[in-house]
């Protein structure tokens, strides 16, 4: 599958350079299954027992990630004491409530997490700052 | 320590009467005649603990938290409660380790104690060692002068049951509250029938509590705040004059009126979960009548759990919800307007947070 990605991006790449504005049915076809397996990936990550150290999981507390208010980010974050991005209350409760470690801001996992979220609440309004 | 909580931890010691967990009470107006219909009694309420084993002796300490403080808390109660009635998810993935820890923090209580089935202690060994420790489900008693009825409302069907490749999957399955592959809860003919003749000789005047795990009314299917035959069970109930449905499973203040049944829901002492409209891609039907509570703080790890002290009076039920890190609020049937309401709140939101 990777090596497939792979090779469909080269391809993209080159066809890319030939017509650098055009998106063709596959390319959008391409992108949706890439995120869609990301929003797939960040579900798992979302209801593993092993993301901490307790076995408590993200679906307990936040059921189809419901209370994350993903469209709010970045706003002040009262408890935290600044403006934060939602990838730090994630850490936050990875941390606390979980009682594990916090995640790089980039770790594919907390990439997959934050699609899986703001997937839950398609539909939103955005409007970062908003408590 | 934060004004609310320093606020909350002041009065404690101005007052010493202020308790986090839900009193009920049962009152009763006089007759005209001045003769006593029945008498007013307060019980305890219970619910929601999920203790989760980690690893051996291992549990997690939040969730044992809420629980230890709930039992502490309600043996300090005035009045003394007649019962503590614990409304199931006792466990979180129904193991017999979960089952007997819950068991021996619960031996703590002063009062007597009633248990009721929740799904989490049901779906590994489909009840057997809670049932060995707590005995069968569902049953009734009588209590000064109200019948009291316990319902195990978190069955399904066989096929969906035996679906499953191990008896863990299957109680993951259930346990995750938002999992697409669960299965819709509901009381079953076999306990209806029961129910039927459990009523067969009781007054029509009599006071009735039934208690249930999952709403015996619709509310979200998605998360089975829902039970599938609930229409079934009220048509049963209907009858009766005065009928009070005490329900679990939502972690959330919830109140409602059908005919003449008045339901109410109780806290849960781990988590709290946010109201099932806040998902926006499902539609869900929360009683109107319900004003919710506010968003709770995470930083606060006790905030929007709770328990609940219950007042019967006149065979209707008024809960006293004791909301830690949270200002405590009482859900009581107004006798004028023949329904239940929140004695501060009814007309306007709590500020200063909204669900959205």
């Amino acid at each position: 599958m990777k090596k497939m990605t792979m090779y469909l991006y080269s391809l993209i790449f080159i066809a890319g350079a030939v017509h650098a504005d055009e998106f063709t049915q596959q390319d959008l076809k391409l992108w949706k299954v890439e995120y869609e397996s990301v929003v797939h990936k960040g579900r798992k990550v979302f209801i593993d027992p092993k993301l901490g150290t307790n076995t408590v999981t993200c679906n307990e507390c936040h059921p189809n990630a419901t209370n994350t208010h993903p469209e709010t980010y970045p706003k002040f974050q009262k408890q935290l004491g600044k403006v934060a991005t939602m990838a730090e209350m994630i850490n936050w409760c990875i941390a606390n409530p979980l009682e594990g470690k916090k995640m790089a801001l980039d770790d594919p996992r907390m990439i997959a997490l934050i699609a899986y979220i703001t997937e839950e609440r398609r539909g939103v309004t955005l409007e970062p700052g908003k408590h | 320590m934060k004004r609310r909580e320093f606020m909350k931890q002041a009065s404690i010691v101005a007052a010493g009467t202020i308790l986090p967990m839900s009193v009920i009470e049962v009152a009763f107006a006089d007759n005209p005649d001045g003769t006593k219909s029945g008498e007013n009694f307060t019980f305890a309420v219970i619910s929601d603990a999920h203790l989760q084993q980690i690893k051996g002796t291992k549990f997690v300490r939040n969730w044992d938290m809420g629980l230890k403080r709930a039992v502490a808390e309600c043996n300090l109660m005035t009045p003394k409660p007649d019962f503590v009635l614990f409304g199931g998810d006792l466990a979180q993935l129904g193991k017999a380790a979960e089952i007997d820890h819950g068991a021996e923090i619960l031996s703590a209580l002063r009062s007597p104690v009633k248990m009721m089935m929740g799904e989490h202690d049901y779906y590994l060994d489909l009840g057997e060692h809670w049932m060995k420790r707590f005995g069968e489900p569902h049953y009734s008693f009588d209590h000064k002068g109200t019948h009291i009825v316990v319902l195990n409302s978190i069955l399904v069907d066989e096929a969906w049951i035996n679906k499953w490749k191990t008896p863990m999957e299957r109680m993951q399955t259930m346990a995750g509250l938002d999992d697409p592959n669960g299965s819709p809860f509901m009381v079953g003919l076999a306990q209806r029938e029961w129910l039927k003749k459990d009523l067969e000789n009781i007054p029509k005047d009599t006071p009735i509590i039934v208690f249930s795990h999952s709403p015996l009314q619709k509310i979200y299917k998605g998360w089975n705040f829902w039970t599938d035959d609930a229409e079934l069970v009220q048509d049963i109930l209907k009858p009766f004059d005065k009928v009070n449905v005490i329900y679990a499973h939502v972690h959330q203040i919830q109140y409602n009126k059908i005919g003449n049944i008045a339901f109410n829901s109780v806290m849960s002492t781990a988590w709290p979960w946010p109201y099932p409209e806040t998902y926006k891609k499902a539609k869900s039907y929360l009683p109107k009548l319900t004003v919710h509570m506010n968003r709770a703080d995470p930083f606060f790890e006790r905030d929007a759990t709770g328990w609940q002290m219950i007042d019967v009076h006149s065979g209707r039920v008024d809960l006293h919800f004791l909301l830690p890190h949270n200002e405590n609020r009482i859900v009581a049937y107004n006798e004028k307007t023949q329904q239940p309401e929140d004695v501060k709140y009814q007309t306007e939101q709590i500020p200063p947070q909204k669900h959205y």
